[in-house]
């Protein structure tokens, strides 16, 4: 807000114009162009300094924002939320993605569980809204099930929608608190290095070896449900997974951005980075729950870390392999 | 969303009824039903308890049901506890002497409302009416055989016995 302006040749002893000081110009001296100019000046500080003020304030505003986002409060999942939203995320499985969940039936009827799956579709995920849709009708929304997502999605305005639906922040704390509820766990391994993995490696198991989810499920003792998912990147075409771009920009340190994918996609075109609302091509999707993996039953008392993360890899590679002779054309299916 | 379908079964409508009032026959004849589990300790009758799922779309819907209404031989009726809203019905009512109209009647509701529920509703409507078709079509084909299997196993066992 602007000050109210001050008759011309009236002289200010405040802000960064107009200063008084010394040999400043007698009032008589002066003409009414430079009172006009005295006054802009003023208004133009005292406006910089509202801007910055304002900026503050937003910056502050959105930084509490984004904490609390990224916070995992278990309960912000909110079951009738997800009860009301169910008919969307049907309408969306069902007629653009001809969604399809198989043997469901192998997830554990009780008590907390690791569900594993393949990552598929870029930023979008189709899977993550499919696969909740499948799950919520299966075991019907009273069972918690919690879905790890990284932090750039929960930071989006999706993230409030997601957040109802159980969708917590990718971390290993995270993760536990959900176990310790009694949750189904839904964790992406591969994270974005797989979900942005070009198209044509779309029936590639892609964890990049990252072995952590073995860890949490011997550490909690609960079962690995693997999940294996196809046609996700079929959504658009990913050219490149953009891990050069990230390095050289520096987003593996400022923003955990381990890629920064290069796509074509519709409405943009060429885009790098998927992080603008696109439109996913309707390729159909076929998730598969492969029987549930008891570590220390399976691999005795102390297991290799590694021999697990070989085997549960190894198992959803067949899986995936199979759904991919599955399918005759691209995006069809 | 209200769906019904109805068929005549050559059979007595006390034929029929002992077919439906064993709830475990259910998976035999119902299409698209991929879950019937028995909850509770009622396994028949009024109060008796089942979850089930069918398949509809992209995903297998149901939830917790109970028998609300028990009238030997005429009519039964369940209701959701838990999942989504739903309400079925069969009608037994007898047309002439060896034969029964039976009406398998479904009514079910998606939560929220809304456009997308109301569209949700319209779209599953068609796939949900085949259902309710294919499950009267197994279950007037079940009936009349079990009503044939007592005189076709007599009649195999005559040339046994002669």
């Amino acid at each position: 807000m602007a000050s109210k302006p001050k008759p011309a040749g009236d002289v200010s002893t405040n802000g960064n114009h107009g200063q008084t000081n010394g040999g400043a110009p007698k009032i008589s001296d002066r003409v009414p162009l430079d009172g006009l100019a005295d006054t802009v000046g003023r208004a133009t500080g005292e406006a910089v300094r509202l801007g910055q003020g304002l900026a503050m304030k937003g910056l502050t505003r959105v930084a509490r924002s984004l904490e609390s986002r990224l916070q995992a409060d278990l309960d912000d999942r909110d079951p009738d939320y997800i009860r009301e939203n169910l008919p969307l995320s049907w309408l969306l499985a069902t007629i653009w993605y001809r969604a399809e969940v198989r043997n469901l039936s192998n997830v554990p009827e009780k008590g907390p569980v690791l569900l594993v799956g393949n990552h598929t579709g870029g930023n979008m995920s189709p899977e993550t809204i499919f696969f909740t849709l499948a799950f919520s009708t299966y075991f019907g929304v009273e069972r918690r099930f919690h879905q790890l997502a990284h932090n750039l999605v929960l930071a989006s305005p999706l993230g409030p929608f997601l957040r109802r639906f159980g969708t917590v922040a990718a971390s290993h704390k995270n993760a536990l608190a959900a176990l310790d509820a009694g949750a189904a766990v839904l964790v992406f391994p591969g994270g974005d290095w797989e979900v942005h993995r070009p198209s044509w490696q779309s029936s590639k198991i892609a964890f990049g070896g990252r072995r952590g989810f073995v860890r949490l499920a011997l550490e909690k003792d609960v079962p690995i449900v693997p999940v294996v998912t196809i046609g996700g990147q079929e959504t658009a075409l990913w050219l490149d997974r953009g891990a050069w771009l990230a390095k050289l920009l520096r987003l593996d340190r400022t923003a955990r951005l381990k890629v920064l994918p290069i796509l074509i996609a519709p409405p943009w075109g060429l885009t790098v980075g998927d992080f603008l609302p696109r439109l996913p091509l309707p390729a159909k999707m076929t998730s598969e729950v492969l029987p549930a993996i008891h570590l220390r039953e399976q691999f005795g008392d102390d297991p290799d870390i590694d021999e697990v993360y070989e085997y549960v890899t190894g198992a959803m590679q067949e899986t995936l392999d199979g759904l991919a002779a599955e399918r005759r054309f691209p995006v069809i299916g | 969303m209200r769906l019904s379908e109805c068929v005549v079964v050559s059979a007595p409508p006390q034929a029929v009824w002992n077919y439906l009032a064993d709830l475990d026959n259910y998976l035999h004849f119902l299409s698209g039903v991929t879950r019937w589990d028995s909850e509770g300790d009622v396994p028949s009758g009024l109060g008796a308890r089942r979850r089930m799922l069918i398949k509809v779309g992209s995903a297998e819907v149901g939830g917790l049901i109970e028998m609300v209404e028990w009238d030997e031989p005429n009519d039964m009726a369940w209701s959701s506890v838990t999942g989504i809203d739903q309400r079925g019905r069969f009608r037994l009512r007898p047309t002439g002497t060896k034969s029964t109209k039976v009406e398998f009647r479904y009514q079910y509701g998606v939560a929220g409302g809304g456009i997308t529920g109301w569209l949700s509703e319209q779209v599953s409507a068609p796939s949900l009416s085949k259902h309710l078709r294919l499950s009267l079509q197994q279950l007037k084909r079940v009936v009349e055989s079990e009503k044939l299997r007592p005189s076709t196993a007599k009649r195999r066992s005559e040339p046994a016995e002669a």
